[in-house]
C-alpha cells in the first residue's frame, strides 16, 4: 500500500506479522450461487486467510468445494485445504417434505483454512479446537 | 434447491429405479485414504468372482483411480444380486506430495502421485454425486473417526438419500475400537471386520444384500 507505515519487522503487509480471518455471514453468501461461495472460500484461503462461515455450506457444495480445491492443488504452492466443521448433531431429523420443499437446513459454523497452516487439535461433537500458525 | 428441482431429482430417481430394476447396482467404496477399502473390494470381489480389483498398499492413495468391478453376483438366503463394485480412491481435502517423499520415493515420482492422487479425489467426488446407487464406507477401526472428511462424506451421502453402510474394518488390529465409530455415527448401523483376514465377511454380505438387493 503505497504510504502505509511500515509495521514493527519493517514489512509494510500487515498480513505477515499475523493470521487474517474473514467472518462472511449468511447474508452475504445467500444470494450466491454454489460456485461463487467456492470461488470466495478458495481465493480467500489461497491468499492465507482463514474463512469463517456463519452458516456453512449444503452437503453438495461440500462436496464441489472438494472437487474444486483438488483441480487446485499444485505443489510448492497450494497443498489444499483444512474444514471443520461440527457433526450433524442428529441425522435424520429433517422430514422427506423439508427436503422436497428445499428447506434443507445447512446451519453450522463452518472454518476453512489453507492446510499448511491450520491443524485441528482436537474435535468432538460440540468442542473443535485448532492451531492456526503464521506463515 | 427449489421444488421443482427437488421434485424433478425424485421422479427421476424413482424413473431410473423401475426401469433399471434388473440392472445391477454400482455401489461405491468411498472412505478416507488408507482405511482398506482396495482390501475390501478385492476380498469381495475374489469370494465372488475369483478376481481382484487393485493393487493393496500400506502407502496412502495407492488407489488414484476408481476401478469398476461389473456384475459381482452375491448369493444370500437362496436369493441372488448382482452389484457393480467401484473402489474409489480415499478421499480428503489436502494432498502434500512431501509426504510421499517418507515412503522412498524420489521428487518426481512424488508430485506425480500427488497429481494423480488430487484426481482420483475429484473423480471420487463426481461418483458420488452423479453415478453410485449405494455406498459402502469403510472406516480403519483403529483411528479417531470424528473427522471432518467421514462428517463431510457421510452428510453428502445422506443427502442424497444414498443407502450406506458402514464398515468398521482391521479389527484384526490390537487398537481396533468399533464402538468409537458406531458412537460417531448412531444413525447407520455399523458392521465390524478385517477384510485382509476375511473375519465377519458372512455379516457384510448379508448386509450387502440387505441394503443394496
Amino acid at each position: 500500500m503505497p504510504g502505509a507505515t511500515p509495521d514493527v519487522d519493517g514489512n509494510d503487509d500487515p498480513a505477515d506479522d499475523g493470521v487474517r480471518i474473514d467472518m462472511i455471514s449468511g447474508a452475504r453468501m445467500e444470494g450466491l450461487t454454489s460456485m461463487e461461495k467456492i470461488r470466495l472460500i478458495l481465493d480467500g484461503v489461497r491468499e492465507g486467510n482463514i474463512v469463517i462461515l456463519e452458516e456453512g455450506l449444503s452437503p453438495d457444495e461440500e462436496s464441489k468445494l472438494i472437487e474444486v480445491t483438488m483441480t487446485e492443488i499444485s505443489p510448492d504452492d497450494f497443498t489444499g485445504i483444512e474444514i471443520e466443521t461440527y457433526p450433524k448433531p442428529e441425522s435424520g431429523n429433517q422430514s422427506f417434505l423439508d427436503r422436497l420443499m428445499g428447506r434443507e437446513s445447512t446451519q453450522k459454523l463452518t472454518v476453512i483454512g489453507p492446510a499448511n497452516r491450520i491443524e485441528t487439535l482436537h474435535k468432538d461433537e460440540n468442542l473443535i479446537s485448532t492451531l492456526v500458525s503464521r506463515k | 434447491m427449489g421444488l421443482l428441482t427437488n421434485l424433478r431429482d425424485s421422479i427421476s430417481r424413482v424413473t431410473d429405479g423401475l426401469f433399471a430394476a434388473d440392472e445391477p447396482k454400482r455401489i461405491g467404496i468411498y472412505g478416507p485414504p488408507n482405511a482398506g477399502k482396495t482390501t475390501l473390494a478385492n476380498r469381495i470381489a475374489r469370494d465372488w468372482t475369483g478376481d481382484a480389483v487393485g493393487p493393496e498398499s500400506h502407502i496412502p492413495h495407492e488407489t488414484r483411480r476408481a476401478r469398476r468391478k461389473e456384475n459381482v453376483e452375491i448369493e444370500r438366503n437362496g436369493r441372488k444380486v448382482t452389484i457393480d463394485i467401484v473402489d474409489t480412491p480415499g478421499v480428503t481435502t489436502k494432498v502434500d506430495y512431501k509426504e510421499f517423499l517418507d515412503h522412498d520415493m524420489d521428487k518426481e515420482d512424488a508430485v506425480r502421485r500427488s497429481r494423480e492422487a488430487t484426481e482420483g479425489v475429484a473423480e471420487a467426488m463426481h461418483w458420488l454425486r452423479e453415478d453410485v446407487d449405494g455406498v459402502i464406507y469403510v472406516l480403519d477401526s483403529t483411528t479417531d473417526p470424528f473427522t471432518q472428511v467421514n462428517t463431510m462424506l457421510i452428510g453428502i451421502i445422506e443427502s442424497q438419500d444414498l443407502p450406506a453402510l458402514i464398515l468398521a474394518n482391521k479389527t484384526d488390529l490390537s487398537g481396533s475400537d468399533v464402538q468409537q465409530i458406531a458412537n460417531a455415527f448412531p444413525q447407520h448401523e455399523t458392521i465390524p471386520l478385517s477384510a485382509l483376514e476375511g473375519e465377519n465377511m458372512d455379516e457384510v454380505y448379508t448386509k450387502i444384500a440387505e441394503y443394496f438387493g
